[in-house]
């Protein structure tokens, strides 16, 4: 009886270590609740599978009218019977481009700053104020680059224009006005996107292994060598993928649009005027609650290509994010 | 012991300036070297970096004739970038010159962030401050109906545009906190395909466009009842299609950190799974849970996109969630945005700090739970807290 209270070392007793196997009983309680789990689980997919239903069903009549015309026509404008649905999309993708373009170096920045430079006393504060401003509603964000960044942005834009116009991007499609324009409203989603992006790749780059960035700086190495050599490589994926996180966001982005740009329906590379490219998000926003009803099937059409858009790169976001905290390659 | 404690790897994060306790113990001998500190060269060739600099931009504008604030501002940073690397390659070498640009890069990087951010909220107080605290309660309280020509701030208020969002909020807390955290469990607890696919697919959704899901609501709920379709509750509805992600995923995070152990040793006693789920990992996480659904309160308090098309955007009170179309605080702000007029753009400025206030103050209150220690009650302060060590035997 006593020597069954004394662990057997693994030498005197040459078996692999491994855990019994317990056949529990599971009870008809237990059968019930797990039954309820995996049923609340479900729910999450059932609304992503009701989502594309609806929005299938609800495109359709646009889908049989408009047809392959969606990703030839250039212009958008269904009632006339013009299905072009590239303004748009290339809007949307625009302006999240623009959008990660500008978020991304300060939000690296930032988050090495936070991580690298900062004092360690005022860091948690300095997370927190970052998380913080990722809930900040983005009517909100969007209010302010109405009133003051679109105004702002209007002179040095003109600028830009003037000097730089030989660039396709770098121009107006109507000449003059600066100021509701593709460019203006990435610059503004660029605020909205810079918590996130700067939360995401600072976790991960927090994650980068000590021992290795203290071994870089005991071998002499400078600060900035320790951030380039060892952790800028361990965090690459983790960054890609809370880049691909805010251009999902960005693509997404409703409210600073629908406030910001002006309303456009012409493919067109010029991103610093009005009247050039449009935006999924805004179009729908502003035209269907007034639409005829092939107009609003050919705007739930274009929601769905959002979605799916949107959804894809999220996907593959989190996947790369998630993969990154191993870091053993 | 004392060779041991001599090789023991110091605390993350302390190879930078940690301040005074840094070192174990407190003795000098294991304390990590201090390491950057600014010297007084340092700063010396800063400032003659930035004069030199100036100086130059200054000449070239004023030759030329330009006058061009943020130009010159570019410009002036630009030449300093310039005129510093080349000073601290010639005075330090190429290594030391990378590294110290760097640094100024970092910093001024992530000072246009945190600028950009702060200008956010401190625009909008500024704009705010005279709607809300002109005749301070009452723009709490009164609604939009006097909204006309000729009406002053203080004949309007976001009270009706406050109780939808309050209103709204709960129904859509009702329905998404249960939903969320049976669905956390079982991601916790289960790895099959299905819940891989779940897993992913609440990954992908938490991030899906806001008019979306209103759209989406729009076409299942409010379309199919026709006028009667815009309610509060069908917004609720499209708010809860964004919330459950954002519940799902945060509660998934808190439940994975009970400790496996208390599960193990309620389960080896004799309980059933329910009631290890509903008297052991509930009330361990319940600080983290509370902090996951506030979150997600305030992130979906600002959501305008989901509640276009199906609030309806009701100028007066209507306390009836279920009947009739209702105001909400963003769709207030969108409205009023829309209308011209001095007053209904301050109104809307007005309604835009109340969001902002609420929207913060949720979060600092979740932070500070998140804070509280695993398995305390938070809401009977009277009753004496377990601490953690006893939690976890």
């Amino acid at each position: 009886m006593t020597t069954a209270a004394t662990p057997l070392a693994p030498d005197v007793y040459p078996v692999e270590d491994v855990p019994i196997v317990i056949h529990r009983a599971v009870t008809r309680a237990d059968k019930a609740f797990r039954f309820a789990l995996a049923s609340s689980s479900l729910v999450v997919l059932l609304i992503l599978a009701g989502v594309v239903a609806f929005l299938t069903i609800g495109g359709w009549h646009a889908l049989v009218v408009g047809g392959g015309h969606f990703f030839t026509d250039a212009t958008w404008s269904p009632d006339n019977g013009r299905f072009g649905a590239m303004p748009l999309l290339v809007g949307s993708v625009a302006i999240a481009v623009v959008a990660v373009l500008i978020a991304g170096p300060i939000s690296l920045a930032t988050a090495l700053m936070i991580n690298e430079y900062a004092p360690v006393r005022v860091r948690s504060v300095l997370t927190g104020a970052v998380d913080m401003l990722a809930t900040v509603p983005s009517i909100v964000y969007g209010f302010w680059g109405l009133a003051l960044v679109s105004n702002l942005q209007a002179s040095p834009a003109r600028w830009m224009v003037d000097h730089f116009g030989f660039v396709p991007f770098i121009r107006t499609p109507t000449a003059g006005e600066f100021v509701q324009s593709i460019f203006a409203c990435g610059l503004i989603s660029a605020a909205t996107i810079i918590p996130i992006i700067t939360s995401v790749s600072r976790e991960v780059m927090a994650q980068a292994p000590r021992d290795a960035c203290e071994a870089a700086l005991g071998l002499g190495g400078t600060r900035w060598g320790m951030i380039t050599d060892v952790i800028l490589p361990f965090s690459r994926n983790g960054v890609v993928g809370a880049f691909l996180l805010g251009f999902g966001r960005g693509l997404g982005e409703t409210m600073i649009v629908v406030l910001v740009l002006s309303k456009g329906n012409h493919l067109t590379a010029a991103l610093f005027g009005p009247n050039g490219l449009g935006s999924i998000a805004k179009q729908i926003t502003e035209d269907f609650p007034t639409a005829t009803a092939l107009d609003q099937s050919a705007l739930i059409l274009l929601g769905l290509v959002l979605f799916a858009t949107t959804l894809l790169v999220n996907l593959v976001a989190r996947a790369i994010v998630n993969r990154s905290d191993g870091g053993r390659r | 012991m004392s060779s041991v404690s001599m090789f023991r790897r110091p605390p993350v994060g302390s190879i930078l300036p940690s301040g005074p306790g840094g070192g174990a113990d407190g003795r000098t001998a294991d304390r990590p070297r201090r390491q950057r500190q600014l010297s007084g060269s340092m700063v010396l060739e800063l400032a003659g970096s930035a004069a030199a600099a100036l100086a130059l931009v200054w000449i070239v504008f004023t030759v030329e004739g330009i006058t061009a604030p943020f130009g010159m501002a570019v410009s002036w940073f630009v030449v300093f970038f310039a005129v510093y690397g080349v000073l601290c390659r010639r005075l330090h070498g190429i290594r030391i010159a990378k590294d110290r640009m760097a640094t100024v890069g970092v910093w001024t990087g992530a000072l246009i962030g945190m600028t950009a951010l702060a200008a956010v909220i401190l625009y909008v107080i500024g704009q705010g401050f005279a709607a809300v605290f002109s005749d301070f309660p009452h723009f709490l309280f009164a609604d939009m109906s006097q909204l006309g020509a000729g009406a002053k701030i203080t004949d309007v208020g976001v009270g009706a545009a406050i109780v939808g969002t309050v209103e709204q909020m709960i129904i859509a807390t009702v329905i998404t906190v249960p939903l969320g955290i049976l669905t956390a469990t079982y991601l916790v607890d289960s790895d099959s395909l299905f819940s891989r696919t779940v897993s992913a697919v609440v990954d992908a959704m938490t991030g899906a466009p806001a008019i979306i899901a209103g759209l989406f609501v729009y076409l299942l709920w409010v379309k199919p009842h026709h006028t009667a379709g815009k309610t509060g509750f069908a917004a609720a509805l499209a708010l809860s299609v964004m919330m459950l992600p954002i519940v799902t995923r945060a509660a998934q995070e808190v439940v994975a950190i009970v400790p496996g152990s208390l599960r193990e040793a309620a389960l080896a006693l004799g309980a059933p799974e329910w009631r290890v789920l509903v008297r052991v990992v509930l009330p361990t996480a319940r600080a983290g849970l509370m902090t996951a659904v506030i979150l997600g309160i305030a992130r979906i308090a600002g959501e305008t996109a989901p509640v276009l098309f199906n609030a309806g955007g009701f100028a007066k009170y209507n306390w009836n969630p279920f009947s009739g179309q209702q105001d909400n605080l963003p769709l207030r702000i969108y409205e009023n945005i829309n209308q011209p007029g001095a007053v209904i753009t301050q109104s809307a400025w007005g309604a835009s700090l109340v969001l902002v206030f609420v929207v913060l103050v949720l979060f600092l209150f979740a932070r500070v739970l998140g804070k509280a220690s695993p398995g305390s009650r938070i809401f009977t302060p009277f009753r004496i807290r377990r601490s953690s060590p006893e939690v976890y035997g």
